[in-house]
Formats: C-alpha cells, sequence, structure tokens
C-alpha cells in the first residue's frame, strides 16, 4: 500500500455550472471514496431541495453559504487514493472575482483539470483559466469536455472544442496538454470508459490522471537548499552539533559536495545530511533534512545552501508577473515586504511594465494600476539581494509573495520572469 | 541509481515537518495542542523528527474536560515524560468552577462547545502566538477549507471567507499583537494515511484505540462507554461489549465500536474497509450540518 505510490496534486478550474463539483463527486463516488454517511447526508439534502437522484455536486461545497448559493467561494481540498496514486484536490471557484483563489490552487498543483461544456465551447472563463495554469507553471492540463450526453456524444461537438482550444493555447506555454470527452454526471469517461464514445481512442480521466508522468516535474539539476532554522541541541550527546534543516527545493545534494552559502558566499563540503531515521548519503526534492557542513561557517534563516558551480541569481532587481490578490489598490512605490523560500526582505514596487488583460489576454500598457485579481508584469526594488531562479525552471526558488506591513495580509504571489 | 521520487507517505511527511520548522521560525511561543487522540500523536511524532537531534521546541497543551478517559491521561503523561518537554493544561472543570462558563443542560449535553473558552483562555494567560493542531483537511467540510496557517483574530474567532491566501509554501504568519495563528501541519493527511504511518513508524497510541471488553451504552447508533458521566435513560441498558475506538474525545460522546482489531495491522485492515467517516460516531459533529463550522468560527480546534 504504501510502496511506491506517488502523490498528484491537481487542481479543478471551469466556469460557473460547467460542472466541476460534480465531477469531483463523480470520481470520488466512482473510486469509492465517498463513505455511506456522506452519502447519506447529501442524499438528504438532495432530497430537501427537490432534485431527484443524488446532487453529487453536494461533496464539495462546504461552507455555509457556499452551499446555500450554490457556489464555490474558496479553495477546498479533497482527497482519495486508488491502488496506483493518491490525490489531493484542490477545487478551486471559477468566477473572475475569485481569480486570486484559482491561483492559490494552482500554485501546488502537478495537473489542472479545465471543463469546458461541450454545448457553449470554449469561452472566455476557459482562455482565462488555460492561461493562468500555464502562467503557474502547471504541468500537465487536462481538458475535460463534459456534458457530452447533451450533445449526445458527438464527436465532431468534441473536435469543434479542441480546435477551439488550440487554436489560442497555441500561444500560451504548456508542456503537456489532453482532452477527454465526458459526462460528469452520467460518469461517462470518468471512472469508467463510455460506451457512447466508440470514437475516443483515449482514457479516461481518472486512468490517465493515475498515469501522467510526475517525477520529471521538479527540477533535478540545480540543488537549492533553503535553511528553515538552526538546529543546535546544545545536549550532552550532541555538544557542537550545528545543523541547518529545510526542504530541499530542487536537485541532489551529496555528503562531500562542495556547497556554497548564499548570499555570503562562503563554501565547504557536506558533513553528513541527517534525520531522525538515518544518516542518508544523499537527499532531493522534496525531502526534509538536516545538514551539517565540515566547516563552521555562519548560516542562518533565509539563506541558501548551493552548490558551488551552480548558483542562483543574486538580485535587487527582479521582473515578476504578479497577481494582486488584495481587495485594497497598490500604491504607486508602496513598500511591501517581500517573502521568498525562507528569506524576507524589504521591497518596492518599482514599475509596473504592463497589465493582462485577463479577458482578451492582450497586454495593457496604458492602465497600470493594480487593483485585485489584476495579473501585471511589474519590476521589483528590494532592499537586499535575493537568491532566485526563473519561476519557469524552479517553482520554489521562483516565487515569492508580498505582504502589507501595516495589514499583515498577504497582498500579491509573484512568479520570477 | 535511486528512484529521485518520493512515495507520498513520505512526501507528506517531509511537508508536516517543513510547516513544523515553519511554526517555530515564524513565531516566538508556538505550543503543540495535544488531545491524547492519534493525530496529535502523530503531529508530536513528526515535531520530534523535524528538530531532531534537538528535543521538541515547543510545550505541548492540553484542554482537559474533566471527562476524559483515564487512559488517555495516563498515555500524555508518559509521553511527556519520555520526551521531556513542558505540559500546559486548560481546565474547562475549573472554568465551570469559577463561572467563566456554565455546563450545558438537557439529555445529550456535552462539554465540547465548553473547551472554546478554556483553549482561548489558555492560549492568552500563556501568551501562546501559534497553537498547532492534528485537524486534516479530509475530516470534516469546514475543515477542508483550512490554509496551514490559519488566522485568529483577536477573539480567537476564524473568518472562513476572508483566510489569506496561501500560495506555494510560503507561508505569512505576521499578525498583530492578541492575535493568533492554528497551524495544521497534517492538513493533507487522510485518516487512512495517519493510521499507515502509525503502523510505518510503530507508533505507541492509546489502548483505547485496540479491541477491548468495556461497559458501553447503545446510543446515537454507536456505543457510548458507561463512565461515572453518563445518565442512563430508562430505556437504556449497560452491556459488554468488544469494542475499540476510532476517534478519541470526551468520554460522554466518544462511540466505539464492535471490533476484533487488536493489532496495528488489524486496525489498519479494519479502516481500510470502513464505509462510514471516523466523525460519523462523533455525536458533536452530528448536531447540525454546519455544526463544525460554526465552533470553528468560534475558535474551536
Ligand atoms: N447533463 C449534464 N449535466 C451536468 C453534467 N455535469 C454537470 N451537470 C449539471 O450542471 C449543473 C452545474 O454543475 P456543478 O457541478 O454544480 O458545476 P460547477 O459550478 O462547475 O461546480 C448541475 O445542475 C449539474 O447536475 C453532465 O455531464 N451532463
Ligand atoms: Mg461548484
Amino acid at each position: 500500500m504504501i510502496d511506491n505510490n506517488q502523490l498528484l496534486r491537481f487542481t479543478t478550474a471551469g466556469s460557473v455550472d460547467d460542472g466541476k463539483s460534480t465531477l469531483i463527486g463523480r470520481l470520488l463516488y466512482d473510486s469509492k471514496s465517498i463513505f455511506e454517511d456522506q452519502l447519506e447526508a447529501i442524499e438528504n439534502t438532495s432530497k430537501r431541495k427537490g432534485h431527484n437522484g443524488v446532487d453529487l455536486a453536494l461533496f464539495t461545497d462546504g461552507l455555509r453559504d457556499e452551499r446555500e448559493q450554490g457556489i464555490t467561494i474558496d479553495v477546498a481540498y479533497r482527497y482519495f487514493t486508488t491502488p496506483k496514486r493518491k490525490f489531493i484536490i484542490a477545487d478551486t471557484p471559477g468566477h473572475i472575482q475569485y481569480t486570486r483563489n484559482m491561483v492559490t490552487g494552482a500554485s501546488t498543483a502537478n495537473a489542472a483539470i479545465i471543463l469546458v461544456d461541450a454545448r457553449h465551447g470554449v469561452i472566455e472563463q476557459t482562455k482565462r483559466h488555460a492561461f493562468i495554469a500555464s502562467l503557474l507553471q502547471i504541468p500537465h492540463i487536462i481538458v475535460c469536455v463534459n456534458k457530452m450526453d447533451l450533445v449526445d456524444f458527438s464527436e465532431e461537438a468534441y473536435n469543434k472544442v479542441i480546435n477551439q482550444f488550440e487554436e489560442f493555447s497555441s500561444k500560451l506555454l504548456i508542456k503537456d496538454i489532453r482532452f477527454i470527452p465526458l459526462s460528469a454526471l452520467n460518469g461517462d469517461n470518468v471512472v469508467n470508459r463510455s460506451k457512447h464514445t466508440d470514437w475516443y481512442q483515449g482514457a479516461p480521466l481518472l486512468h490517465t490522471l493515475e498515469t501522467l508522468h510526475i517525477s520529471s516535474d521538479i527540477n533535478k539539476i540545480d540543488a537549492r537548499f533553503p535553511v528553515q532554522t538552526v538546529i543546535r541541541p546544545q545536549s550532552e550527546s550532541h555538544r557542537d552539533y550545528r545543523g541547518y534543516a529545510g526542504r530541499v527545493a530542487s536537485g541532489v545534494l551529496r555528503v562531500g559536495d562542495v556547497i556554497t552559502a548564499m548570499p555570503s558566499g562562503f563554501t565547504s563540503k557536506i558533513k553528513s545530511i541527517d534525520t531522525f531515521d538515518n544518516k542518508l548519503k544523499e537527499a532531493y526534492a522534496p525531502m526534509s533534512v538536516t545538514i551539517t557542513l565540515e566547516d563552521d561557517i555562519d548560516i542562518s534563516r533565509g539563506d541558501m545552501i548551493v552548490r558551488c558551480n551552480n548558483k542562483p541569481d543574486a538580485s535587487q532587481d527582479i521582473e515578476v508577473m504578479l497577481c494582486w490578490l488584495q481587495n485594497e489598490t497598490a500604491k504607486p512605490r508602496a513598500k511591501y515586504l517581500v517573502k521568498h523560500t525562507s528569506n524576507e526582505e524589504k521591497a518596492m514596487i518599482k514599475e509596473v511594465v504592463y497589465k493582462i488583460d485577463i479577458k482578451t489576454l492582450e497586454r495593457l500598457e496604458d492602465d497600470k494600476s493594480l487593483n485585485m485579481n489584476d495579473i501585471c508584469k511589474v519590476r521589483i526594488r528590494t532592499t537586499k539581494p535575493l537568491m532566485v531562479d526563473s519561476y519557469r525552471e524552479n517553482r520554489t526558488t521562483g516565487s515569492i509573495i508580498l505582504v502589507d506591513e501595516m495589514t499583515n495580509e498577504t497582498v500579491a504571489a509573484g512568479m520570477i520572469v | 541509481m535511486s528512484k529521485y521520487y518520493l512515495n507520498y507517505i513520505d512526501e507528506l511527511e517531509s511537508e508536516a515537518i517543513y510547516v513544523l520548522r515553519e511554526v517555530w521560525a515564524q513565531f516566538q511561543n508556538p505550543v503543540i495542542l495535544f488531545s491524547g487522540g492519534k493525530d496529535s500523536i502523530v503531529v508530536t511524532h513528526l515535531a520530534r523528527k523535524a528538530f531532531y537531534p534537538a528535543k521538541i521546541p515547543f510545550s505541548l497543551m492540553h484542554v482537559d474536560t474533566g471527562h476524559n478517559f483515564p487512559e488517555t491521561i495516563q498515555f500524555r503523561d508518559n509521553l511527556i515524560k519520555e520526551l521531556g518537554v513542558n505540559l500546559i493544561v486548560g481546565s474547562v472543570q475549573e472554568a465551570i468552577d469559577n463561572g467563566r462558563v456554565a455546563e450545558e443542560r438537557g439529555k445529550n449535553a456535552t462539554r465540547n462547545t465548553l473547551q472554546i473558552t478554556t483553549l482561548l483562555d489558555a492560549i492568552e494567560t500563556n501568551k501562546v502566538d501559534c497553537a498547532i493542531g492534528g485537524g486534516r483537511r479530509d475530516e470534516e467540510k469546514a475543515r477542508a477549507k483550512e490554509r496551514f496557517f490559519s488566522h485568529r483574530d483577536d477573539f480567537g474567532q476564524w473568518d472562513p471567507k476572508n483566510q489569506r491566501p496561501e500560495l506555494w509554501n510560503i507561508f505569512n504568519g505576521r499578525h498583530f499583537e492578541g492575535e493568533h495563528f492554528r497551524a495544521f501541519p497534517i492538513s493533507n493527511w487522510t485518516e487512512m494515511d495517519v493510521w499507515n504511518y502509525i503502523l510505518k513508524e510503530n507508533l505507541a497510541i492509546p489502548s483505547l484505540y485496540f479491541a477491548h471488553k468495556r461497559e458501553v451504552v447503545w446510543r446515537q447508533n454507536s456505543w457510548i462507554p458507561n463512565s461515572e458521566f453518563l445518565k442512563l435513560e430508562p430505556s437504556e441498558e449497560v452491556v459488554q461489549k468488544k469494542i475499540r475506538f476510532r476517534t478519541l474525545g470526551d468520554i460522554t460522546i466518544t462511540g466505539g465500536l464492535e471490533s476484533e482489531a487488536d493489532t496495528l495491522e488489524k486496525i489498519v485492515n479494519e479502516v481500510s474497509t470502513m464505509r462510514q467517516t471516523e466523525r460519523g460516531n462523533r455525536t458533536d459533529d452530528k448536531r447540525s450540518e454546519s455544526a463544525m463550522e460554526d465552533r470553528k468560527r468560534q475558535g474551536y480546534f
């Protein structure tokens, strides 16, 4: 059971009523991940609301307001396991005013499911969702053409959606796109292969999710180890122990490697890689370990241990694609706290280069205000250098958030260009 | 050459350790909320791993309702001794005696909601700025919305509609004085993951989780243990059954299930075939569809 099963995190996107919640309910139901008391509870609610049959969508809408209004407001996480994999679903709202929640759900996902209603085809929302998925560099995108039952499972209708999608997605940077015709409501091609789509040669959705090749999604080349905290037991048995605790962000670190501590630039050699259970020879992403070095150099939280011949850029001027998450509009040249891996510095948004019209995906060079849900390219200046990689190469060392020090709120998420 | 990816249980462990280290780095005075149940035992074990070879740098905090299983308290005290950490106890009984809270009345009265006041009082008096819990998103629909770092205002309240966005693994634990955070390192674990992990790590857990003979009463579809706190209805009858508990809460509301599972392997097997959620046996969640959301908003675990 525990052996080699990997974890796959995926997010779901689509317009209101495209069938997101129904699809998740169907995945859980057909993979037997729903418990009897949960089923009973939603059967009762379905009856009370006058639905005929069970409304599988009720599994995912959690907060009272969401159940009452029948919409998803915030990201909800769901879990299911098959003999092949464990899955984490981030169910995100599709509304334009919840773009920020979509970005949140997408930030840790290996895959994105984008739903399209077969009757309506690709609409503005679909494009926006695909854009966000590509912006956040979700490695795999699965376009589910839903409600095929309402178009008589027509191959033509399905192909039309594919063509529409490919027409604009060719402009986006997406590594892996697949398409699946399905009916979330009836379960066609969700877990089980549909009898109504002989013309479709591909696998049902669940099989696709179970077999996506995800081990190569993590950067294995650039060794990056942001230090979270220093471990100094000062106990009888470990009097001089000084270990750097953190999680490997990317790449592989081995005992004996010559490393550089950034930003100080001091070099040393890895003496040991420790965990509670073992002393390891090597550590790779996303392992949490504690590293000790041959030399006593000054390293603390916020520093990064890297291999001496492969370093990130140490830079005070960075260009980022920023998604504004806050109700309040950004003030020009306002100062924020920037959080990057375990590091924190002060920062200023020096310039908004352009804003993206998230309806048309066009660049707006005139409107440079940063309002909630806006996505902009900006230049940021920090008080001290950050050790950065581009987001494209490294989702961990390439991402930042901005925090407003007056309110302590997280106001923006940024991907380093 | 080795495989260079983690299996899911190792990835979940690594994620939880990362969260615990972030808590330690971002807060002045974090504590682990320790109930004696399997989830808080797992969190405590993970904390041990996160700071090894140093000992756990947090205190453990227990909200004692006075309606405990004696086995849980025994287990707690042994663990504290073994780990050499400090224990903070918030007492609901004391709050009742002081008139801070009043005991619920009626047939299904419990001390469940009374814990909120005691918990918040203990957080305030001990100047705790982050309380680490064993909450999991798969437990309940309101919990499915929780962040790893979850903000509480100066009344200890949760505002689920206005949560800080949490992107990648960059956690923002900044807060004003009087506010605090809850942190949930095992957010992404399911009940099955917890059991598989307990088995894999061979963790000690209270004997209550294993099948044992006990005096019980059939009430609200489960076997409620007989105790000095239980008021019997005329129609109810105390019987002997071989049962075990799937979750541990107050002795007054935690229902057991009939079982022969008396080893960890057997429990894991049994849990994997269960068709009811673990909270299905807890009367505290049966009160209404949003019972958990309502309590959480007020400051519940
Ligand atoms: N006919 C048909 N209806 C569907 C299908 N999937 C979802 N629906 C219906 O579409 C409506 C919206 O579904 P829901 O899952 O709530 O959409 P969401 O807003 O994307 O979460 C509901 O009435 C569903 O029953 C499908 O495959 N076929
Ligand atoms: Mg929905």
